[in-house]
């Protein structure tokens, strides 16, 4: 049993002609819920990308459940969300969760147990097109729930929905790791961070903490998150001056 | 590889047809019209007889270029190839399950256009008519490819569409539906022998010439055959699991 979930040594990617993600080394814990914040266009998403695999990275290792990103083994083994909804919008919310339930390998019955587990059962032969915003996101995390993932990667998922929605995914969440199953999902909101078992921090392309929360509050001497957050960067600025 | 997830594939575009009866409609009855246009605009059953052969190859194949070409720019920019990239699915799983559902829809599509034409239209076809659907529904095949190729090119649905002119207008005017390729200068001859469409017209003139099976439309057959595999693979070489 490899005891990381997700682990990366020296990570260096370059979008758009500049280098985005400087020199990322850190590791997931299985079984753990970890929390990737950081504010917009710091670089979670292309770290979530090299996670999963699809993103082209210039230097550094990134390896998954003790294999390489991305490797054809790994692809049964993952479940990925993307940030904007990856769905077919032309599709009902079941034919889009069966066919990606068949390229799985999934029971079909996989689809239903999904939709219940995002809520959507009453939208369930609508067609994509027609959802809400919120909906649209969960048909969309519902396709990342299907199979038997090791590791479940989940970009934003919880943006724009009702708070009791958001306490049941959460909860969802919570019982995906009590069975094994490791989660990292990225926000960029504070008060989804101490939800999670462990946090990573990130600003301009750099991690700032990798830490629980109860230990980051500790060393900030802080209860608030965000606080928690604001007193690491000045830290940090102090250091470099 | 794996033909439950091609399958998989080809009925998933073929629900998303389902959902699109507008598309649908446009894809059968504007090649059916067209041809009805032809026959009343030429008024000339032996005029039509050579014509509407040729453009039985040429409908399917731009039909089945734009189609293609913007539906899988939809996948790219979507999010859902980069979704499927990401899952057990094969790089020809999905060529494979765009060429079989395009197919499908391609055999319906000749086969009303053909039907119409025979019946009503009073078509007259020499060849037989069975080798009519065979060469139409390969360069319908051969449009698809092409699209799936062409759409690797293209950044927006703006883009794609404007590679239907540019990649099928020059096959179309160099094929010899315009003017016998061997009356073109000769490196119009030479450029129109590398263009599959020029093929695809070749074989459905020899089709509306007798009912032989000719070495001409033989080689016309493995030409495009040979055009739709490599086209494929060409498309496959774009979808990357990685990008930038």
């Amino acid at each position: 049993m490899i005891s990381s979930a997700v682990k990366t040594v020296d990570l260096r990617v370059d979008r758009g002609g500049r280098e985005v993600l400087h020199g990322l080394t850190f590791e997931v814990p299985r079984g753990e819920i970890v929390g990737l914040l950081g504010p917009s266009g710091c670089g979670k998403t292309t770290l979530i990308r090299a996670v999963v695999g699809v993103q082209i990275v210039k230097s550094g290792d990134v390896t998954v459940l003790g294999l390489p990103a991305g490797g054809a083994d790994l692809r049964r083994l993952v479940g990925y969300a993307t940030q904007t909804p990856a769905v077919y919008s032309d599709l009902t919310v079941l034919e889009n969760l069966r066919y990606f339930g068949s390229v799985l390998g999934a029971p079909r019955d996989d689809a239903d147990r999904v939709i219940e587990e995002v809520g959507l059962a009453k939208e369930r032969d609508q067609v994509v097109a027609t959802l809400s915003g919120g909906q649209l996101s969960r048909a969309s995390l519902a396709a990342a729930l299907l199979g038997t993932p090791e590791l479940l990667v989940l970009d934003e998922p919880t943006v724009g929905l009702d708070p009791v929605l958001r306490q049941e995914l959460w909860e969802l969440f919570h019982e995906l790791a009590d069975r094994g199953v490791t989660l990292m999902i990225s926000s960029h909101v504070m008060d989804e961070a101490a939800r999670c078992g462990r946090l990573l921090l990130m600003r301009e392309g750099v991690i700032l903490a990798d830490d629980t929360p109860g230990a980051l509050r500790a060393h900030t001497g802080t209860d608030d998150l965000e606080e928690a957050f604001l007193r690491l960067i000045a830290e940090r600025e102090e250091a470099r001056a | 590889m794996k033909l439950s997830i091609t399958l998989a594939t080809s009925r998933r575009i073929l629900a998303q047809l389902r959902h699109d009866h507008r598309t649908v409609g446009l894809l059968i009855g504007v090649p059916t019209l067209l041809m009805i246009l032809l026959r009343y605009v030429i008024d000339n059953p032996d005029a039509f007889d050579r014509w509407a052969p040729m453009l039985l190859g040429v409908f399917p194949f731009i039909v089945m270029f734009i189609v293609t070409s913007v539906g899988t720019l939809r996948e790219r920019t979507g999010g859902t190839l980069e979704r499927l990239m990401t899952t057990p699915l094969g790089k020809l799983d999905l060529l494979l399950g765009y060429a079989l559902a395009f197919g499908l829809l391609a055999l319906v599509q000749v086969g009303v256009v053909t039907a119409v034409s025979v019946t009503w239209l009073g078509l007259d076809l020499a060849g037989s008519i069975w080798s009519l659907v065979l060469v139409a529904v390969l360069d319908a095949l051969l449009g698809m490819a092409l699209g799936l190729f062409a759409s690797a090119f293209a950044r927006t649905e703006f883009q794609a569409v404007q590679f239907m002119p540019a990649f099928v207008l020059p096959q179309a005017l160099l094929c010899g539906l315009v003017v016998p390729r061997e009356q073109m200068a000769s490196w119009l001859e030479w450029i129109s022998a590398v263009l599959p469409l020029s093929y695809a017209v070749e074989a459905m003139l020899e089709l509306s010439r007798g009912d032989e099976f000719t070495s001409t439309l033989a080689r016309d057959l493995a030409v495009i055959i040979g055009c739709v595999i490599v086209s494929l693979m060409l498309g496959a070489a774009t979808l990357r699991r990685r990008t930038a």
